[in-house]
């Protein structure tokens, strides 16, 4: 957050209060800030300043009488996880509300209330965390961190002190819990192989000192105010003209060693943006060229890069952020062909020869024209005005926000091929994958979608066909109902190559289905056997079932290809209305239209 | 007497070893598994079930190499199976072997391993190619039941059958007790090989001989015909010595006992050796194995899988309880044990011909592991070891024979094909510069598959004995074998508390290091060192290789001289292992 002075001119505040304000604010410090934000945004919620006791804030937290303790454990072979079963009921005996998390099942949302902490973690090999913990401390060492102020912690380590690393998760954990804000209330205690008597004082010393906190009400009650954002723009403010830049938290390569596929997980941070979004709608991003692609057309034309566009704009800048300049269109062909008078690019533009224009625009690029049919006397600025503007890309929301709070996360399949003897590729795939790293910005808007939405009741099952990339906005359906408790039926159907290696998501499904909450789960690898096998094979397999749910209400969801996966998924259900239906193929449409009308069938195809 | 099923009857389950309740559940070894090979979302099977399958010869692993990469990448573990064949006696045809090997190129990960119980496991096996895999390899009569579970495992016995008449009595004798002592249950014909199931009368005895109970934890026999004991007899549970008397094999002294697992930081666990009890006629041999899986079966410990080997039960019963309660179930005694020498534990390497005038070939195969090396492999660049095999498989129809040191036995070759196997062997690059040192070493499997391993094995000992090679030949000891064993975790499949020098991984890059084993395989090693590197590795034994060159009696091997120079205690039986 920028801690420059407010002024009268960008606030409603008159000059006066804009300068007694700013007197106020100058000696504090971020910690300090981020209370005053929630303090005040509670002052607002309440109505004026007048009419809320300052003292009040203070003690806004509800008497903590009683904790909530929870007992948190890393375990390897088993001895942390007993030792932590063995603390959760001691602290049961104590009167204390108790739970007993596995780090493995620990998420960052967990931490969006301070809370109370008795960690018990053992050390593996050269000072490594459990198996099961490892994402547990990738989130703690990481920059999506959880903010600890307000949280109470006590670490016991498990170890043997016959490695050179004895009890070092016990001393991250320790440190790390601190340096995210929490207070120690306990030394943390590093037990050997022979624990069980460490262990055992460990956490009866420990319970007394989290007993003593009972009754301590202030020290909680800052953090437990709301999170404002004070001074970002209303949501609205932010467009395709005007993005967000938003900071890339994680870029990770979703398919496994050895794919033919490259399918980014990319998480952006939307906070102090004040933006939001539904499940199912999409993020536009405003993407930058390739600047080698950019510096060969410089080069090819024997432009100056630094050459000033007159209008304050220099020209590699504009050709690398806001022109369009490998997309190859009929305007430009036409443009081209008019100055160069090639009789060929004019011969491609006749009514006639649309076919024929469009099978030579495969593949091509901008570069191609620009050097297969030079412009004699060409100026940077007649190439730039010739050049449309770079069009923002969009991407189907891969999370939901209340899921993962300040946060948007995409799948982005990385597009690159090989075409008359060049390397090309997507725009903003290879933008976002090759250039774009963790602690980057990029600029970004909300494009909502009406046409793609979760059914309002959350009775209604669903069935989602995604394949590939097609299966983003399952994971913010899902996510979503996760977060709302919906109880509808939800049937998940993805395909993609190879299940080794290109099964996107595939932890957090079975995860999901282990919980409950995806209801059927269907899959289908075209390249692991001889026969190739698709989702429609899926859907057609168990078109009963799928018949049977449409009948009782549910909602059916396609996204992806649109050029041959939707065609085909629309295809078979047709099928399956005739044959589990026993409707003519008039009546199956009839009843698919109907199903589309309704905003049962919803597709969101590219 | 009281049998486990009464025993255990009325006992409430959950105070047992969580195993103990899984087999009782299981419905005789099927548990869920029907439904987790249908299960095509995620290519494991359940955590219950991952115990099941192993008494069908499958563990399911995992790439430990990926498994953090994955886990960022929201993929599961890249999940796929071990799958051990049950070969007693280690003995293929070369019919056989061509199949075994096309199983490999085709559903497994192109290689093959020699384990160190004389059979051949697969590794890399996906839960998608599993059922086709097992039908494959059993078209040919070779099955996997048994190979690792809660029952009698595979029965080693010497490393050639086909040597001589006596060789090859003992190798039926193991396949019979072999056969013998295995499950009853239908469960891996019905979801494997696809066999209807039929469901048999209320007074249906499915297990005579195991009940639904199991074994307490797993039982490995073996068999050895002295001088030599390259089937490393002492380490198994049952061990049977050949007894012969005018050229004939009598009967065999009967050892009980031996198991190499340990546990590291807890010294209530502990390799042992097997005790020898007695001496039984030849033709009691297989109701003696019989009677003592019985016993092991109703008194092994049930509430400690670390303790529940039958080593623990004897140290518990004491040897003559133990013997006790074995000729009670026998209704017979043992007689007095019969003298017998080791010498060796080693195989014979190279030509060398049978009793019946036919050859045979002890081919060297590091660690076991049969694969084509690339040609920028940086070990063993540019052999080819399995396509050699298999070039040799498809030129003769003699038998292919594993030995539980790892090699392989090209056996049965007419004189006159003799120089076919020897230009084959040289077209493929299958064998290069073996030390003494190395035709002494054994590596087990260790990362990226196995789930136990803490440290590197198959995968580092090349290079480490290459650097222990190079003091061993500054050292003037280029000439002296000296049995070398790693391990990458305590549980002890390359059997390396045997050894004369045994590493034990701790971490990665680190061993504890153990000494004064010896080479006839019936003494066990000591601690030396603990969770050292390899540079101190190197400067722990360097000098002790060289006081050894200096100062050792003629014909002493290093694991007696170490002891007898006090550089380390000898361990005279488990419970003194840990003393230092």
């Amino acid at each position: 957050m920028s801690n420059g002075p407010l002024l009268d001119t960008n606030s409603p505040l008159t000059a006066d209060q804009a300068e007694r304000l700013n007197q106020a604010l100058a000696g504090l410090n971020a910690h300090q800030l981020t209370w005053l934000a929630g303090y005040v945004s509670a002052l607002s919620a309440n109505g004026t300043v007048a009419s809320a006791p300052a003292a009040s804030a203070g003690t806004a937290a509800s008497p903590a009488a009683e904790i909530t303790l929870t007992v948190l454990y890393g375990s390897q072979t088993g001895n942390a996880e007993r030792v932590a079963e063995q603390a959760a009921e001691h602290a049961k005996a104590r009167g204390f509300t108790t739970r007993l998390v596995d780090m493995a099942d620990i998420s960052k949302k967990d931490f969006k209330e301070p809370g109370h902490y008795l960690i018990v973690v053992s050390t593996q090999g050269e000072g490594e965390p459990p198996d099961t913990a490892e994402g547990f401390y990738e989130l703690l060492d990481g920059r999506k961190a959880p903010k600890l102020d307000g949280s109470h912690f006590a670490v016991l380590g498990l170890g043997d002190s016959s490695y050179e690393f004895f009890c070092e998760m016990g001393k991250r954990t320790d440190k790390r819990f601190a340096e995210l804000g929490a207070q120690r209330i306990h030394d943390r205690v590093d037990a050997d192989v022979d624990y069980d008597d460490t262990a055992e004082q460990f956490i009866d010393t420990a319970l007394n000192a989290f007993d003593a906190l009972k009754g301590d009400t202030g020290s909680t009650a800052a953090a437990s105010a709301p999170q404002a954002v004070a001074g970002a723009p209303a949501a609205t403010t932010w467009s395709r003209k005007h993005p967000f830049q938003a900071e890339v938290l994680e870029s990770i390569q979703l398919n496994g060693r050895g794919s033919a596929k490259e399918t980014h997980h990319i998480e952006l941070s939307l906070e102090g943006s004040g933006l939001d979004y539904q499940p199912g709608d999409a993020l536009g991003i405003v993407p930058q060229n390739d600047p080698s692609y950019v510096d060969e057309i410089i080069e090819l034309l024997e432009f100056n890069a630094d050459h000033d566009l007159g209008d304050g704009r220099l020209l590699r800048s504009a050709l690398l952020q806001e022109l369009e300049v490998t997309t190859l269109t009929r305007p430009l062909v036409k443009h081209w062909a008019e100055q160069t008078d090639s009789a060929e690019l004019k011969r491609l533009l006749e009514e006639d020869n649309r076919e024929e224009l469009k099978q030579w625009l495969y593949g091509r690029q901008i570069i191609d024209v620009l050097r297969d049919y030079p412009i004699k006397g060409l100026t940077p600025q007649a190439l730039v005005g010739a050049l449309r503007k770079l069009p923002p890309r969009l991407y189907s929301i891969a999370s939901s926000l209340e899921a993962n709070p300040d946060e948007v996360h995409l799948t982005v399949g990385i597009v690159r091929y090989e075409t008359h003897g060049r390397a090309r590729g997507g725009v903003t795939s290879t933008w976002l994958s090759d250039r774009v790293k963790p602690g980057d910005t990029i600029p970004i808007y909300i494009d909502h979608n009406k046409n793609f939405k979760l059914p309002e009741d959350g009775s209604t099952p669903i069935i989602m066909v995604g394949p590939g990339t097609g299966i983003a906005p399952f994971r913010a359906f899902l996510q979503q109902r996760e977060e709302e408790g919906a109880t509808g039926d939800n049937w998940l159907l993805f395909g993609d190559q190879h299940f080794n290696t290109d099964f996107l998501y595939q932890s957090e499904w079975l995860k999901m289905r282990e919980q409950g909450l995806l209801t059927r789960f269907d899959v289908a690898f075209s390249r692991d056997q001889a026969e190739k096998v698709y989702v429609q094979d899926r859907l057609r397999e168990h078109g009963q079932a799928v018949f049977e749910w449409l009948s009782q209400g549910a909602h059916f969801y396609v996204c992806g290809d649109g050029d041959r996966m939707a065609n085909d998924v629309h295809a078979t259900l047709m099928e399956i209305a005739h044959t589990h239906g026993g409707m003519d193929e008039e009546a199956a449409a009839a009843w698919l239209r109907e199903l589309q009308q309704s905003k049962r069938y919803q597709r969101d195809v590219y | 007497m009281t049998d486990i099923i009464t025993r255990l009857r009325d006992e409430d389950l959950t105070t047992y070893a969580a195993n103990e309740k899984l087999k009782v559940d299981s419905d005789y070894l099927r548990g869920h598994l029907q439904e987790d090979m249908a299960d095509d979302v995620t290519g494991a099977v359940r955590e219950a079930d991952t115990q099941l399958t192993k008494f069908h010869g499958f563990y399911m692993q995992d790439d430990r190499d990926v498994r953090s990469e994955r886990r960022q990448q929201k993929l599961e573990p890249l999940y796929s199976f071990m799958v051990r064949c049950r070969i007693p006696g280690g003995r293929l045809s070369a019919a056989q072997w061509r199949v075994i090997d096309d199983v490999a190129t085709h559903y497994a990960n192109n290689t093959l391993r020699v384990t160190t119980r004389q059979t051949l496991q697969y590794h890399g096996v996906f839960k998608r190619n599993l059922r086709q895999h097992l039908k494959t390899i059993n078209d040919v009569m070779v099955d996997t039941i048994a190979a690792c579970g809660d029952v009698n495992r595979n029965v080693t016995s010497t490393a050639n059958p086909n040597r001589s008449r006596l060789h090859y009595e003992l190798y039926e004798l193991a396949a019979r007790i072999s056969d013998h002592l295995l499950p009853r249950t239908r469960a891996y014909h019905e979801i494997f090989l696809g066999e209807e199931r039929v469901h048999g009368g209320p007074g249906e005895v499915v297990e005579p001989l195991y009940t639904q109970h199991y074994l307490p934890r797993k039982f490995k026999i073996g068999m050895a015909l002295p001088p030599h004991n390259e089937v490393d007899v002492h380490i198994n549970d049952l061990a049977f010595i050949a007894i012969v008397e005018d050229g004939e094999i009598i009967g065999a002294n009967v050892a009980v006992g031996g198991g190499m697992g340990s546990t590291h930081g807890e010294p209530e666990t502990y390799p042992r050796i097997a005790t020898v009890l007695g001496y039984v006629s030849k033709d009691k041999l297989i109701d003696v194995a019989e009677k003592v899986l019985m016993v092991q079966r109703d008194n092994g410990d049930r509430h400690n899988r670390k303790h529940a080997r039958l080593k623990y039960t004897v140290d518990t019963m004491g040897v003559d309880g133990f013997r006790k309660a074995l000729e009670n179930y026998l209704g017979y005694a043992l007689e007095e044990q019969r003298a017998y020498r080791f010498e060796d534990t080693g195989d014979t390497l190279g030509w060398y011909q049978g009793e019946d005038g036919l050859w045979h070939y002890g081919l060297f195969v590091e660690n076991g592991r049969i694969k084509d090396y690339p040609d920028n492999s940086p070990i063993h660049a540019g052999m080819q070891i399995k396509s050699g095999l298999r070039a040799i498989a498809e030129s003769f129809d003699g038998d292919i024979v594993m030995s539980c040191n790892q090699n392989i036995i090209i056996s049965n070759v007419p004189e006159q094909h003799k120089a076919t196997i020897d230009a084959l062997l040289a077209k493929y690059r299958m064998e290069k510069n073996i030390t003494p040192l190395r035709q002494h070493s054994i590596a087990c499997v260790a990362f990226p598959t196995c789930g136990l391993a803490m440290a590197e094995s198959e995968r580092y000992l090349p290079t480490l004995l290459d650097k222990i090679d190079a003091v061993m030949r500054d050292a003037g000891l280029a000439n002296t074998p000296i049995v070398l064993r790693m391990t990458g975790c305590p549980n002890g499949c390359g059997r390396p508390f045997m050894a004369e020098i045994g590493f034990v991984g701790k971490a990665i890059g680190r061993y504890n290091l153990y000494l004064g084993g010896n080479f006839e395989g019936t003494r066990l090693n000591k601690m030396y060192r603990e969770n050292i590197d390899e540079e101190t590795i190197l400067k722990e034994l360097t000098p002790l290789l060289y006081r050894y060159a200096e100062e050792r009696n003629e014909g002493e091997y290093f694991g007696d001289f170490v002891i007898r120079a006090g550089v380390i205690k000898a361990t005279h039986n488990g419970l003194d292992f840990h003393d230092q």
